[in-house]
């Protein structure tokens, strides 16, 4: 009896993970497919069908550590764009520029997820919590 | 077995008539009109075709450059501005590849022409040329009057007007200045088509003759 019970409690326990889990999961794709959508119409002609930039017009994004670096400014270059700012981008320097975009918060997030977790980043779900965070933090 | 012969011939005879289409000639676009004229007591009637019109534009290197500085080459064209923040990257990123496979083949050039001339100065083209990592004189990036360069776009058979609005082709020139292929630049497969079709062009006897 006590063995089943523990057995139950394990059943419904490890269920909740997986569909905790599986809900992650669901909120991922979604938020990857959307903005692998947003990619393709807004940045891909910049920064390439592989996020490998062109040359040393149009930086790569690729580089993680940059990402990760200006996580909280990644939102706001989307959103305003950068005129001619020094940025260094695995290793080498760009400085040209990138226009607005005009994008709502949740299209940001989307793209995010997309662009952090495709070209060999890894880095998980954007929030579109986060993004209207950053969005109000703009210099 | 005669069957099987005669099958053998067939397929002989087709492979034999596709390789001569494969040393095919590429088509001669534009307007054309026919000339006739006497030599030697003779009436003879020539086609007339379609020329690129004449141009004197400035390159990124502070130089003058002519349509006839592109005499004995055989080129391709295109119209963009280097703050175009849509299709042009697009375009260069292609052309690009067309840049690298030919960077090492004489009598070829690639022409780019600014429709942004008051912010594409000399200096600015140098340094898109240089960003995009090309050198030396096989691509050339050239600044002229605005008015100049809308008109010669029309020469191109392509568009280009006010508000920096232009098409993204590759325009394919031989060297009789005749319009023979016309890309979408935008397009990795149509530009690998054009590649294809450059070295056909070079293969033909009149591309061969000394100017
Ligand atoms: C017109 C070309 C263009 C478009 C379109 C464009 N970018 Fe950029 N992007 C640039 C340039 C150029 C820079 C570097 C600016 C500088 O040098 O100051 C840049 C920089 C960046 C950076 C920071 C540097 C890096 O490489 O990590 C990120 C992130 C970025 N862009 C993401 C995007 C995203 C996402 C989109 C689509 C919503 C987009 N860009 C659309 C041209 C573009």
């Amino acid at each position: 009896m006590r063995w089943q019970l523990s057995a139950l409690i394990l059943f419904v326990i490890s269920f909740l993970v997986i569909s905790c889990a599986n809900d992650q999961d669901i909120e991922f794709k979604r938020a990857y497919s959307a903005g692998e959508v947003v990619y393709t119409q807004h940045c891909q002609n910049c920064h390439g069908n592989n996020g490998e930039g062109l040359s040393a017009l149009m930086p790569p994004l690729t580089d993680s550590v940059y990402l990760k670096q200006n996580k909280t400014q990644l939102a706001c270059i989307i959103k305003f764009g950068l005129k001619d700012k020094l940025v260094i981008v695995s290793g080498k320097p760009y400085q040209n520029q990138m226009p607005p975009a005009d994008l709502a918060p949740i299209e940001i997030s989307q793209v995010l997820t997309y662009v952090k977790n495709s070209f060999g980043n890894k880095m998980g779900v954007v929030k579109v919590e986060d993004v209207n965070k950053d969005l109000g933090d703009c210099k | 077995m005669r069957n099987l012969f005669y099958a053998l011939i067939c397929v002989l005879a087709l492979s034999a008539c596709n390789n001569s289409a494969s040393q095919k000639m590429l088509p001669i676009y534009g307007n054309r009109e026919a000339s006739t004229k006497t030599v030697d007591g003779k009436t003879v009637t020539d086609t007339i075709y379609q020329t690129i019109p004449k141009f004197n534009f400035i390159n990124q290197y502070g130089d003058s450059i002519s349509n006839k500085s592109l005499d004995g080459n055989i080129y391709v064209a295109d119209f963009f501005f280097t703050t175009c923040p849509s299709i042009c990257p697009v375009m260069h990123r292609n052309m690009l590849n067309v840049y690298k496979e030919f960077k090492n083949v004489g009598n070829f050039k690639i022409v780019s022409y600014t429709i942004d001339p008051k912010h594409d100065s000399v200096d600015v083209l140098k340094k898109y040329a240089d960003k995009l990592g090309v050198t030396g004189n096989n691509w050339l990036f050239l600044q002229g009057q605005k008015e100049e360069t809308y008109k010669l776009a029309k020469g191109y058979m392509v568009e280009a007007r006010e508000g920096n609005v232009h098409d993204g082709y590759f325009i394919l020139v031989d060297k009789q200045k005749r319009i023979r292929g016309s890309y979408l630049g935008t397009d990795p497969a149509e530009v690998t088509k054009m590649i294809a079709d450059i070295k056909t062009l070079q293969a033909e006897p009149d591309q061969n003759i000394a100017q």
